[in-house]
This record gives C-alpha cells, structure tokens and sequence, in this order.
C-alpha cells in the first residue's frame, strides 16, 4: 500500500531503481530497506498468515519480525537489509506458484 | 478414597487415559509436572502412523492400525466437546527412498508384514514420476516412496489442549507443577508430592513418560525406559498446499509452517539442539523437498522420546500391587486413540479388553 | 573456523568497549554485530549520521564514534551484518552474513546483546504507523527521517529526547501523552539524594523538558486507557488523562515505557535469570565483573540489566579485564588497579537508576492487558487466550505457548514474553521467578534451511542454487 509518507526526510541522496509487488521504485542506495519504503510512503508491508491484518515497521532493529519482505525468493527483515540496484521486494508468499518454476 | 484412578503424568498419553475413563464414569485424578518438565508430548512429530511400526511384532502394528481406525472418531468427539479441531487428516503418507535398494528391501519387508496381517496393510509404490504427480514439490533425488493408506497426522498440541480441556470439562481432576515422589499402597494408592499434596485412589496408573523409570520400582515395575533424543525444525509458515501428505521428513502444519525430523540419539537427558543436527536435517528436507532451501527456519527443538528396550509400548499390571499400571510408549499422538477408546477396557478388565499379552514388560525379564 | 581469544556479541557501547579493551591486553578477538556498522542501537550508524546530524542528535551520541574509532585495531577482527543465530559449547558461534552461514570459535564470550523496548500491549498496538520509541530514533540516527504527525505515548526519560530531537529537526511532536502520575514521582522522592550523585542525567532531563515546553508541545501525564485507531493505519490514539477523554488524530504514534534486557542469547544457552522488581525486567544473575553461571560467559551493558550507555561501556571494559586476567594477559593485581576507577564511574552512572525506575514506572495496564488485546504479535494471541490457558493448568510460558503458540513465531517471544510471564504470575498468584520464562532455543533469529544444509556438506550448496 502506497500513499504519502508520514515520514519528512531530512537529507535527499542518490536513488536506485528497484521493484516493489512488481512495480519499479526509486530508494536512496545503501539506505535501510524498511526506512526506504516507509519514506516512500509503503506503510504495510504484509498481511498475516494468521488473521491477514496489516503489519509494518514496529522496532525497527530486527527484533519484532513485523516488516518481513520476500526479497529475492527469501522472506527477510526489511530493517536489516540495505537498498541495492535492482532488488525485487514483495510482500511474503505471494506468489505461491512461482517456486515449481524457478 | 477420592478418586478410581490417580493418574501420574498428565501428558497425551496419561491424559488420553483418564479421558477414557472418564467416559466410563471413573473418578480421576491426574497429577501433571511443572513448566519445564521433559514433555514428549510438547516436542512430538505429529504424525497418526502405521507404516513401518511392528516390522518384528505384528502385535504392535496390529494395534496402531487399530488406533489409526479409531483416530478421526475419537478427534471428532474430542473437537466437539471443546470446539478445538485437531486438524486430524488421514489421506496417508509416505515413506520416501533415495536409492532403489532401499525402497524394494522396504517393499519386501511390508509384503511379509501384510501376509502377518492378513492383507490388512494398504500401500502402494510409487516411482519418481508417479510421485511427483501426487507430490509436485518432489526433488530428483527421491527415486519413489511408499504411500500406506492408514497414516496421517494430527496437530498434537491441539490434541494435548483439547484433552486437557475436556478432562476438566467432564469433571477430572488435574494437578499441575506437581512432582511425585512416592507411592505407597497402604489400602488403596497414596500419591505424594513434593509440596506435599497427596492423592488416595483405588487404582494407580504410571504414565509419567520418562518418570515412570524413577518411580516404577516403588510399585513394583521395573519401567524400563530410557530417552533418545529427537531434534525437530519448524520454518516459516508457507502458503498451504506445499507438501501434501506427511512423512518421516517432513510434514505441512496447518498453520502453514513445514515441520522437519527427526534425529535419534542416544544423548541421555540431553533435550538441546545442535547445529549439526540442524544442517543433516535440514540438508534431508531440501533433497526431499528443494523449494524448502529457501524457507527460514523459525524454531527447533530437542525432545526426549521415550523408548523401551525394543522400543514397543509397555502396558503392564504390577504383580507386587496389583491396580498399579504402568502404560508407556513411545508414539502416543498414534496410540491416543487407542489409549482414549481400548485401554480402559483393558484396566477395567471388561470382556471388550484388548489383548495386550505381548506388551508386557516380563518381556524383558532376564531369563 | 577462525577462533579467537574471545568472541564478543554485539558492537553497541558495551560490545566496542570490551573489544576494544581486550584488544589492548594483547586478546585476539572477534566482534560480531547484526548491524553493517558498529554502533549498536544507541549509536546506530553513528560514524556516517554524526557529521550530517549531529546538531540534532545531540553529543550524548556523537560520542559513540569514539568507541567505533576504538575498533580499528589489529587485534580485532570485526564481522558486521552478522546475525548470530547460535551459540554452542565450545566456544562455538554459528551466524549468517550475506546468505551464507559461517562459524566462528572463541575461548570466551561477552555478550553484550543489549536492551529491547519493553513491550507495550495496547489495544491497536499491531497496526502499521504504531512503532516504539526507539524505532523513532534510529529512524532519525540511521535514516534522517522524521515522523510528521507523531504522538509519543508512554513514559521515560526517552520520550523527552526523542521529542527534543524532533523539536529540533523542525518537526515537533503533536503531544507527549505521558503515563507516570504524580504519585510515581512522589513515591520517587526518597530515591533523589542517591539520584543526585548522577546529576548530569537529571540536569540533561530538566534542559529535554524545557525544550519541550518552549516548543508548545501538548503535554499530558498520568494518562490511561491508551488505545491506537486506525483501519489498515494507525489514525489517531484515545487515552484518559486529567479526567476526560482524549483523542489525537495522528498518523504514527510511538510506544515507550522503558526497556529490558535482551536475554535471548544468554537463556539459549541457560544463563540463570532472575526477576528485576525495580527494573520490572528478568536479567542475568552476574558478579561483579559480569561473569555468569556458565563458565567462559560474561555479559556487559544493558543485556545485564538497564543503566544506559555510558553504564555498559564501562562494563565492557570491566569484563574484558576479567577475561584478559583470566588469559594470563593481566595479572590480578593489574586488573583489580584497572578496573577500581571503572568499579566506582559505574556506579556514580546507575546512582540515578532507582530514581527513574520509580519516577517512570511502566504502565500497568500494557503490563496485564484487557482480554482483548494481542500479546503475541507473531501468532496474534490475546491477553484473554493466555488466562484462558492458565485455567487449562499452564503454570508457566512453555506450556502456554504449547498450548496457545505465543512465543512461537519468528520473534521467539521478544514481544510477548514478560507478558506472558506476568499474565500467568497474575493468574496463579505466583512470582515471576517461580513462573519462569520461555526456554529459547536456537535458532536465535531464522536462518534459511539452504545456508544449514550448506553446513552440512558444502559442496550441496553449489547444486542447490543452480
């Protein structure tokens, strides 16, 4: 989900192209994934497996496991990862089919 | 005297017990360990299995088919008297091979088996590609796999609550944090606790798992059980569908998650995890099964099965103090049919009681 | 497998500092650290932030690249982006880094794993657009970003520099919703004249606040009832304070009311832990220089117990003398002369503890929640699921979550677990101590099953990813 950031940036920096639930995305490089998305105005990054509420952002120190993102086929913390070129995000397992063709 | 039966140990196999009796109208009381007890019944596969059990005593294969039968009967009464559901399914499952050696000796073996029994033994051999059609997710190494039709799985810690809940419900009483330390039959059986709670009961029942080895002899069993330590892994919870039916490997929980086993070691009372356990397990999982390489594995686990020397169930009245039982065994989610529906039969000495002769723990008697 | 004098976890404050001092004895030691730079939460990413924010973050952390400067040492092998997802026996430390795991052995550890946010379970705590305080911050540190419609909502020391920060940034918060009474401050008083030997702390306090006051920003204590709104998005957020009811429109609303020990380490491999009734916390039982009932492990800073950063550098440096003496770098008397004016700086820095532990108590109400609200965000399960096991006979955590899956989803219980805890000590009238807490197991933090399986045999790897 996209809408305007509840997040003012102090500082603009270089930005890379990179693919968000297949849509491309333009992130400052090196900067922390889940701050990066949250600037973006991505404020839920995933649904639950258990009830499909809405999760984002909460502690943003790797310790919640709330802004989990498949990132290249994993589900990761998108707060312990950094911007790179080119990087395909996604909300968790949503492709459900794509694993018997890769 | 307060209560038919004391019931020492209040796991799935202690509590699927005293739920059977309680549908006999029995009086029971249960007395269960504390939070960090060894609890087989918190670290368990899951799995309502008969292939391969009972290779050597057709007795025990007997009786887990028997239990298998009963299960989804005994699950629907259970989830209606609690609302909880086991997530019970039995569409069978698979034993899987990675060489053709060992899957036609596996074949020979069964084929003995099912003469023993009569024909009862219902499965199937499926090569690599008929596999697959059946298992999509199937990676090239599997040559083929044995599919037996009476196995399944079950959640069990959702049948651990749900017993725990109608045991309760229909008026059992259950002591937890409770650590027993003697057993005296002075008229009937006295049941001491460490914090001084005591229970006097007609009858005596031992299903303390690995207890029973401690407290066995004070009631004239010799309980011979001893622990082998199972490391489990559980990933991520992936989109449902993934692995279909169970096996041995690897089996789809129904919150989602792909719960992965088991190791055997004989490590004593060792429950820890270890990285190398982890990495075999894992390393098996994914020739099994290779989208799991990507999965995250969120929690694993050491648990401590509880093993008799041939590694069968042991049901056996005390010849020193009789109304004393010792009931332990090492598959208690498969048996807790069984245990719930037969068993009281058998402690009840009723016409319906079960034959259960080969499970008597003279057979370990030194001769 | 490299091995090492000593394995330290965690490059905050007290992990730099134990590095650092250790290294100085002539000890060859590994730092491993979660994050890509050192700096720990408190300086987080303190080396590239300092210069382009360091007028707003205030020299309290510009003085981290001090310790991160320490590290460049020879004797320091520093592995960063490093998730520790085990420890075994050994010393044996098993972590992924760029999707591969790695090992690394150690005669000794200091962890030094740091503090978590105490979680506060409130109604709507789970919506995106709620985040604890600390996320704030390194949201600021690490990120430059501030929120623009927040509410702090909470109580604590933290909350006055976080809002002090975001003053400063040009980007005040909508109000500071504040739960300490005036009775908690009160009942404060006789821990004040200890407090005072730590007065730069309650001076640093009073400057936060009056910055606060100047910039206007709505101020409400004693508040109650918190609950956050919102669909899909936190909207605003309802409390009770002075009497009425209020409610603010916000779009992030950040949750404070202390931190805690991060144990997670320590338990998996059975540190003994002991309730903290001051701190409300669990936290290793130590010595004096931080060594535990495991032999070879110490444990330095806030992963100890909470005394802030200046607290857990010194006690970096305090474990690195034990166990550089116990190395045979240092003798006894050396390290007792070295370690006498850290003893006595450490304790002038936890002098204002007892004062703030009992002026910003945590909310009772997130420390037993209503029925309703979700305790276990991994498994979404409620306060009332947790009574409700204790009635079906759960004592403590572990048959809860056997019982209920709290604590069984990919946070391992950081979020739920003293909740849990307090929810069933509640239920049966029993102490913490005697309720227990989760048994943590590895792995620490997931670990993908490709990267064990490599472990296994390496050469699979190469198949597996073609």
């Amino acid at each position: 989900m996209k809408t305007a950031s509840p997040f003012h940036e102090l500082e603009d920096s270089a930005r890379v192209r990179v693919e968000f639930d297949g849509r491309p995305l333009d992130l400052p490089q090196g900067a922390n994934l889940a701050a990066a998305l949250l600037a973006a105005g991505v404020t839920v990054f995933r649904q639950t497996p258990v009830s499909g509420a809405p999760r984002g952002p909460f502690c943003m120190m790797g310790a919640c496991f709330d802004c989990l993102v498949e990132v290249d086929g994993v589900v990761r913390q998108a707060c312990m990862l950094e911007v790179t070129e080119g990087m395909r995000i996604a909300a968790p397992h949503q492709r459900r089919d794509s694993d018997e063709t890769q | 005297m307060e209560a038919d039966y004391a019931i020492v140990g209040g796991g799935v196999v202690g509590l699927s017990v005293a739920w059977g009796l309680l549908k006999r109208g029995k009086r029971v009381v249960v007395l269960d360990g504390d939070d960090g007890a060894f609890r087989a019944s918190r670290g368990n596969f899951g799995l309502v299995w008969v292939q391969s059990k009972g290779m050597k005593q057709p007795r025990y294969a007997r009786w887990s088919q028997q239990s298998a039968a009963i299960w989804a009967d005994f699950a629907q009464e259970l989830s209606e008297a609690t609302g909880r559901s086991l997530h019970l399914q039995q569409q069978g499952g698979f034993d899987f091979h990675f060489s053709e050696e060992t899957l036609e000796e596996t074949v020979a073996q069964y084929e003995l088996l099912k003469a023993k029994l009569d024909g009862d033994y219902p499965f199937e051999v499926l090569g690599h590609n008929a596999l697959r059609k059946e298992e999509p997710q199937i990676g090239p190494k599997v040559v083929g796999a044995i599919l037996h039709h009476q196995d399944g799985h079950t959640n069990p810690l959702k049948l651990l609550t749900a017993l725990a809940d109608d045991v309760r419900r229909m008026g059992g009483t259950v002591l937890t944090g409770k650590t027993v330390t003697e057993i005296t039959k002075p008229d009937g059986f006295r049941v001491r606790c460490v914090d001084g709670t005591t229970v006097d009961a007609a009858k005596c029942i031992l299903s303390a798992g690995l207890g029973a080895a401690a407290l066995g002899p004070q009631l004239g069993l010799r309980a011979p059980v001893r622990p082998q330590r199972g490391q489990v892994l559980i990933t991520e919870k992936l989109p449902k569908g993934l692995i279909r039916r169970p096996s041995l490997i690897a089996r789809q929980v129904d919150e989602g998650g792909i719960q992965i086993g088991a190791t055997n070691e004989e490590v004593g009372y060792d429950d820890g995890v270890t990285q190398p356990g982890l990495s075999r397990l894992a390393a098996e999982a994914i020739a099994t099964y290779p989208v799991l390489a990507r999965a995250q594995l969120v929690r694993s686990w050491g648990a401590l099965r509880v093993l008799s020397p041939d590694g069968l169930p042991i049901y056996q009245e005390s010849h020193e103090m009789p109304g004393a039982f010792l009931v332990t065994c090492h598959s208690g989610i498969t048996l807790a049919a069984a245990h719930a529906r037969l068993l009281p039969e058998w402690l009840e000495r009723t016409p319906a009681a079960p034959d259960l002769e080969v499970f008597s723990e003279d057979r370990f008697a030194v001769s | 497998m490299k091995r090492s004098d000593l394995i330290v976890i965690g490059a905050g404050p007290a992990g730099m500092a134990a590095a650092a001092k250790a290294a100085e004895t002539g000890l060859a030691v590994t730092l491993l650290d979660e994050q890509p730079r050192p700096g720990g939460q408190i300086y987080r990413d303190v080396d590239r932030a300092a210069a382009k924010r360091g007028r707003i973050l205030g020299a309290d952390y510009t003085h981290g690249a001090t310790l991160t400067q320490s590290l460049n040492h020879p004797a320091i092998a520093q592995i960063s982006g490093a998730v520790v997802w085990e420890i075994e026996e050994g010393f044996r430390v098993s972590y992924t880094k760029d999707g591969c795991a790695a090992q690394v052995a150690g005669d000794r550890i200091i962890l030094a794993t740091g503090a978590l946010e105490r979680p506060m379970p409130v109604p709507g705590w789970t919506l995106p657009g709620v985040m604890t305080a600390g996320a704030a911050q390194i949201l600021l540190k690490q990120s430059g970003m501030v929120a623009r419609r927040a509410a702090l909502v909470g109580s604590g020391p933290l909350l006055y520099l976080i809002a002090a920060q975001m003053i400063r940034a040009g980007t005040p918060p909508l109000a500071l919703v504040e739960t300490q009474t005036r009775g908690d401050l009160l009942g404060a008083m006789p821990h004040l004249p200890g407090a005072l030997r730590g007065w730069p702390y309650l001076a640093k306090g009073m400057k936060l606040l009056r910055e606060i006051i100047r910039a206007r920003v709505p101020r409400h204590t004693g508040a109650s009832a918190i609950a956050v709104e919102g669909g899909t998005h936190a909207e605003a957020v309802r409390f009770r304070a002075g009497g009425r009811s209020h409610r603010i429109a916000c779009d992030t609303v950040l949750l404070h009311h202390g931190v805690v020990p991060n144990t997670q380490a320590a338990r998996s491999i059975g540190v003994a832990h002991r309730w903290n009734e001051a701190q409300r916390c669990f936290a290793p039982i130590l010595d004096t220089w931080g060594a535990t009932d495991v032999a070879g492990v110490l444990i330095a800073g806030d992963g100890a117990g909470i005394g802030g950063a200046k607290a857990a550098e010194i006690a970096g440096r305090i474990a690195a003398l034990k166990v550089a003496e116990e190395h045979g770098k240092l003798t006894q008397g050396e390290r007792d002369a070295q370690a006498r004016p850290l003893l006595a700086a450490r304790a002038r820095e936890l002098a204002v503890r007892p004062f703030l532990d009992t002026a910003y108590p945590p909310l009772s109400e997130a420390m037993t929640p209503a029925d309703a609200t979700i305790v276990c965000r991994c498994e979404e399960v409620t306060a009332g699921d947790i009574r409700g096991y204790a009635k079906l006979g759960c004592l403590g955590p572990n048959q809860a979550k056997a019982f209920g899956r709290p604590g069984m989803g990919p946070c391992q219980g950081r979020y739920c677990g003293l909740t849990v805890t307090a929810l069933l000590a509640e239920a049966h009238g029993t102490s913490p101590d005697a309720t227990g807490y989760y048994r943590i197991r590895p792995p620490l933090k997931p670990v993908t099953l490709g990267e064990l399986a490599a472990m296994e045999n390496p050469a699979q790897r190469a198949t597996e990813q073609e």
